[in-house]
């Protein structure tokens, strides 16, 4: 059942289908099956308020990513041809102020936006395919594939459950401290680092599939391992990952600011954590410059705060029981 | 407390625990269980350390490939000494070697040299494992009774005023960055600067030149107060959320309708029959998420130069000193599982449903 | 005998997102001090509820109305003070499922003696060996007083649950399904066990069953509730032995008598599912299940009427079906 829940796909309804002069295809009918679905799904989401704020402040801010080099000249985030002077206070022609160097704290605060953002998608999309392929491996495996399933499904929940309890942050910061120095790494090192949760929670997921009749009729009918993993298993455990992925954004972007405030960053790129740690490193903080470092830590919180109302509007739509959750 | 004469007064606010003590099982067979459940919790320990062992190996030796060339970029080095450096850290042997060599110190409590500050990591440790104790052991405590104790109002009420406020505030609040947290709170409460005068010191553990016991304590606990603030408002959202919505599990139970139709009231019934319950998953969660308190406790110590671990992990990072980051990510490391070992150890003690 | 209970036209009403569910929709019923009253019926006819709104136990989205008069005070308009009081003094519940009625992180002993210390009953010195006697009078050694719920097998359970109620001597006892989950032996023992205690020490009872033959061997009156209702009540034995409505005959022939042969030609069970609470059928709402089922029914929906009345009215037993009143009013005209 593709449908988030039992009632929509119940929804998906006979008198439609009777208008239909032809008998459509099996894939048109899906396909049908899946936008009523769709709509459904957009209609519990639009009953939760927080997540439509959250869902609005992330279009907007990715809006924004997305046009910046039309409002922002990037020539002026260079410190060598930085257009004001160091530390102006907020005003008409810097609203957010300069920084030590007289750049627009606005503009390098748009401009973080493109990187936070980009670096905050890819690890999570590390992470998720990750964690799902673990979990969806570890609980195919526990309820099929005789003796030697189970022990792979143990092994790789051990894996798992190891990774789970060390710190994170240790890990990734390891990780980003002996690879070269870049974007690239701060994803991996990030997406390496954060999947154990969505692996635990795909392969709950996963078990609840194994046991539905079609999935045993699958496996009778001779449906091999790959067969039944992707064809039956991995559809059904999509809704959970959605859930799981709109939260993860809102750590990896956390994560994300963390490593480079710790000196992981590219300093090549502008981001949020790396204006903070420029701030740092500037004296800015014991000198009370509050417009350079208050606007880059106020854009993660927002960001991540919209991400996380998103996905707790996604999974309590997913799972009706956690109802009031809002 | 006040009762009418028709209201049945409260007894004796620890109620009537204890008065049963637990019948002995005697007998070689429960000891036996015992015993196998903790071997059992002790193997996955052993294993979960010697994985990080074989882990820290992995990272700092063998995936930087040259780890002189990785320590020394950037500086004027002579090939002469790369030679010397090569040397003392043991890289001229073959990789098995290494890797022996560093099991055997490991097993002596030997985590090599510090290329930053010519002395052994192991020393380096201990002279900061006091501090760090100390921050994050009392924003752990603070915490997690704070966090228990706001999430079993909010999810008491689920939907209620008291649960969407608190649910809102955590929310917000685990969404900011510790470190961002930690600064904003230097430039108001300690930089002194605009409106509010420097309330507390901007950062270290204690003045110089403070001296005498009472004084040591006192500016300590000044200098406290804005670290445990920090990682305290990071670490109690998840603290609440877990707890809220364990206690929402136990809200439909059937022992509570018992205790109800007993004639508890409403405080009562979720003090002294429905917290015990739903605490219960609450402290493993909070045992297995202790990873990030030692990541909040790098941040907030390097903000606020705390002498700890955590910024000595932090100095290790900027030089970059390898041999330091490999011991700190170690012993880091290795206390989450060894916490994680006690949780699993005395989990029993407390839900008498898993009692071997 | 005095009326211990006396239950008026209660309606249960649980508020959904969907609108409103009637769950119990005008139930009247009497308990006699020392005596058991039997409520029947499937799962879904509002027999739970009922027990639970006795005590007022139901969650916020219940809207209760009518009266409720234990020991002629009204629970529904009571003070929330004396509703504490009220609540395990006069009336204890012994709850189905015991696994999931005891906490399970308290020792047994503790949850036994928690409503005596509550209710001071009993001198804080002696509640260990109060707890000991009821034990004992369950039949559960004292000594397992300290052991935690899951120790026990299902029967202790439930024998526990009704060593809970026994603690503060209420004078009614409503027992919710109290045997439903045991195999059979242990069921005898406790139904066994609660029977002797209305008969021992004249408290009232309510025992609660989907199970006729358990009621009708335990009983002393019966009612059968259908969709919220009651629809026929009167002397245990003979409303199993000669049920007057239909769902009642339905459910005595649902449980075969042995040595009766009529029972084992007779069909067994009944076609068709409950109706819908929130949209219940027009008229008698068991009427698409009825096998007599007139045009008549479709528009009335019948209240109680008295089966058999002697020459003034009067009788122990009432039914609600068109084929006891009206109808057979009319019958015994066309054929005195």
């Amino acid at each position: 059942m593709s449908a988030p829940n039992g009632r929509d796909a119940r929804a998906a309804p006979g008198p439609e289908r009777a208008t239909t002069p032809v008998p459509a295809g099996p894939a048109a009918l899906a396909w049908r099956r899946r936008r009523v679905a769709l709509a459904a799904f957009a209609r519990s989401f639009a009953r939760h308020r927080a997540g439509l704020v959250g869902l609005a402040a992330l279009l907007a801010i990715s809006a924004l990513a997305l046009t910046a080099p039309l409002f922002v000249d990037e020539a002026g985030l260079s410190i060598t041809r930085a257009p004001g002077d160091p530390y102006e206070p907020p005003s008409r022609r810097y609203p957010l102020g300069t920084d030590n160097f007289g750049r627009s704290v606005l503009d390098l605060v748009v401009w973080g936006a493109r990187v936070s953002l980009t670096v905050g998608f890819l690890a999570t999309f590390v992470s998720v395919a990750l964690g799902t392929v673990i979990g969806v491996a570890a609980g195919h495996f526990a309820s099929s594939g005789g003796l030697a399933g189970r022990v792979v499904s143990t092994v790789l929940m051990r894996i798992t459950d190891w990774f789970l309890v060390l710190p994170t942050l240790v890990l990734a910061v390891a990780l980003a401290a002996v690879l070269p120095r870049g974007v690239g790494t701060i994803i991996l090192a990030i997406g390496l680092t954060v999947w154990p949760p969505t692996a635990r929670l795909v392969r709950a997921q996963t078990l609840a599939v194994e046991a539905r009749p079609y999935v045993e009729r699958a496996r009778a009918l001779g449906g091999g391992h790959a067969h039944v993993m992707a064809w039956h298993v991995l559809p059904n455990v999509m809704p959970v990952v959605l859930a799981q992925t709109t939260l993860l954004v809102a750590t990896s972007i956390i994560a994300e600011s963390t490593l480079s405030f710790l000196g992981m960053g590219d300093p090549a790129t502008v981001s949020w954590g790396g204006i903070l740690e420029a701030a740092r490193n500037a004296g800015a903080i014991s000198a009370g410059i509050w417009w350079y470092m208050i606007p880059p830590g106020l854009a993660i919180a927002v960001v991540a705060l919209s991400f996380t109302l998103c996905g707790r509007a996604v999974e309590s739509v997913l799972n009706p029981r956690l109802g009031e959750a809002r | 407390m006040t009762s009418t004469p028709t209201t049945t007064g409260e007894p004796a606010a620890q109620g009537p625990t204890g008065a049963f003590p637990a019948r002995g099982r005697s007998g070689s067979g429960r000891l036996w269980r015992v015993l196998v459940y903790v071997s059992g919790k002790l193997l996955t320990a052993v294993v979960s350390l010697a994985a990080v062992v074989v882990a820290g190996f992995f990272l700092f030796r063998i995936l930087p490939g040259d780890p002189v060339r990785a320590m020394t970029e950037g500086r004027e080095v002579t090939a002469q000494q790369r030679e010397e450096l090569r040397r003392q850290f043991g890289l001229d042997q073959p990789l098995w070697q290494q890797f022996l060599d560093y099991c055997a110190g490991l097993a002596r409590f030997d985590l090599g040299t510090s290329f930053q500050y010519r002395e052994p990591v192991a020393d380096l440790i201990l002279e900061r494992l006091g501090p760090t104790v100390l921050l994050a052991g009392t924003g752990t405590v603070v915490a997690a009774l704070l966090g228990l104790f706001l999430g079993t109002r909010a999810g008491w009420r689920p939907g209620g005023r008291a649960d969407r406020t608190h649910t809102a505030v955590a929310l917000f609040l685990w969404s900011v960055p510790t470190f961002w947290l930690g600064l904003l709170l230097i430039v108001v409460l300690a930089s002194g600067r605009g409106f509010v005068p420097g309330l507390f010191p901007t950062g270290g553990m204690v003045d110089p030149g403070v001296s005498g016991a009472l004084d040591t304590v006192l500016n300590t606990a000044w200098h406290l107060v804005l670290p445990v603030a920090t990682m305290v408002a990071v670490i109690y959202a998840q603290y609440l959320m877990i707890m809220r919505s364990s206690l929402m599990d136990e809200k439909g139970a059937d022992y509570l309708t018992t205790a109800r139709a007993k004639g508890l009231r409403d405080g009562l019934v979720r003090r002294r029959h429905a917290v015990p319950n739903a605490l219960l998953p609450t402290v493993t969660l909070i045992f297995l998420n202790l990873g990030q308190v030692v990541s909040g406790v790098i941040l907030v110590e390097t903000v606020f130069s705390w002498p700890g671990l955590g910024q000595l992990f932090y100095s290790g990072l900027r030089v970059p000193d390898l041999g330091l980051v490999q011991g700190l990510f170690v012993v880091f490391a290795a206390s989450v599982i060894l916490m994680n070992l006690l949780a699993d150890l005395v989990y029993p003690l407390l839900d008498p449903r898993v009692r071997p | 005998m005095t009326t211990l209970l006396d239950v008026r036209d209660l309606h249960v009403t649980y508020r959904a997102a969907g609108g409103d569910v009637p769950a119990v929709r005008g139930v009247d019923l009497t308990v006699e001090s020392g005596s058991v009253l039997g409520l029947a019926g499937e799962s879904g006819s509002g027999k739970s509820t009922v027990a639970l709104a006795l005590l007022r136990l139901l969650p916020g989205t219940a809207n209760t109305t009518g009266q409720i008069l234990l020991e002629g005070e009204d629970v529904l308009t009571m003070r929330w003070g004396r509703l504490r009081a009220v609540r395990w003094m006069d009336a204890a519940i012994v709850f189905q499922g015991a696994l999931h009625a005891l906490n399970p992180v308290r020792r047994i002993g503790d949850q036994i003696a928690e409503p005596m210390l509550l209710h001071r009953t009993v001198a804080s010195g002696r509640v260990r060996g109060r707890v000991a006697e009821l034990l004992e009078r369950v039949g559960i050694p004292a000594s397992r007083a300290g052991d935690h719920p899951h120790r026990l097998s299902g029967g202790q359970r439930q024998r526990v649950m009704i060593a809970m109620a026994l603690a503060c001597e209420p004078r009614l006892i409503i027992a919710d399904e109290a045997t439903t989950a045991l195999d059979v032996m242990i069921q005898a023992q406790v139904l066994e066990l609660l029977w002797g205690l209305t008969s021992d020490q004249g408290i009232g009872m309510i025992m609660i069953s989907h199970d006729l033959s358990v009621l009708a061997a335990h009983c002393d009156r019966l009612a059968v509730m259908y969709a919220g209702r009651v629809v026929e009540q009167g002397p245990a034995a003979e409303v199993v032995r000669d049920p007057a409505h239909p769902y009642a005959s339905a459910l005595s022939s649902a449980f075969p008598r042995i040595g009766d042969p009529a029972s084992r030609l007779a069909p067994r069970g009944l076609a068709g599912e409950p109706p819908d609470p929130a949209a219940p059928p027009p008229g008698c709402v068991f009427r698409p299940r009825c096998a007599r089922a007139q045009a008549v029914c479709a528009t009335v929906d019948p209240p109680l009427y008295p089966v058999a009345p002697d020459h003034d009215g009067h009788s122990t037993r009432h039914a609600a079906c068109v084929h006891v009143g009206p109808a057979r009013a009319a019958e015994r005209k066309e054929h005195p």
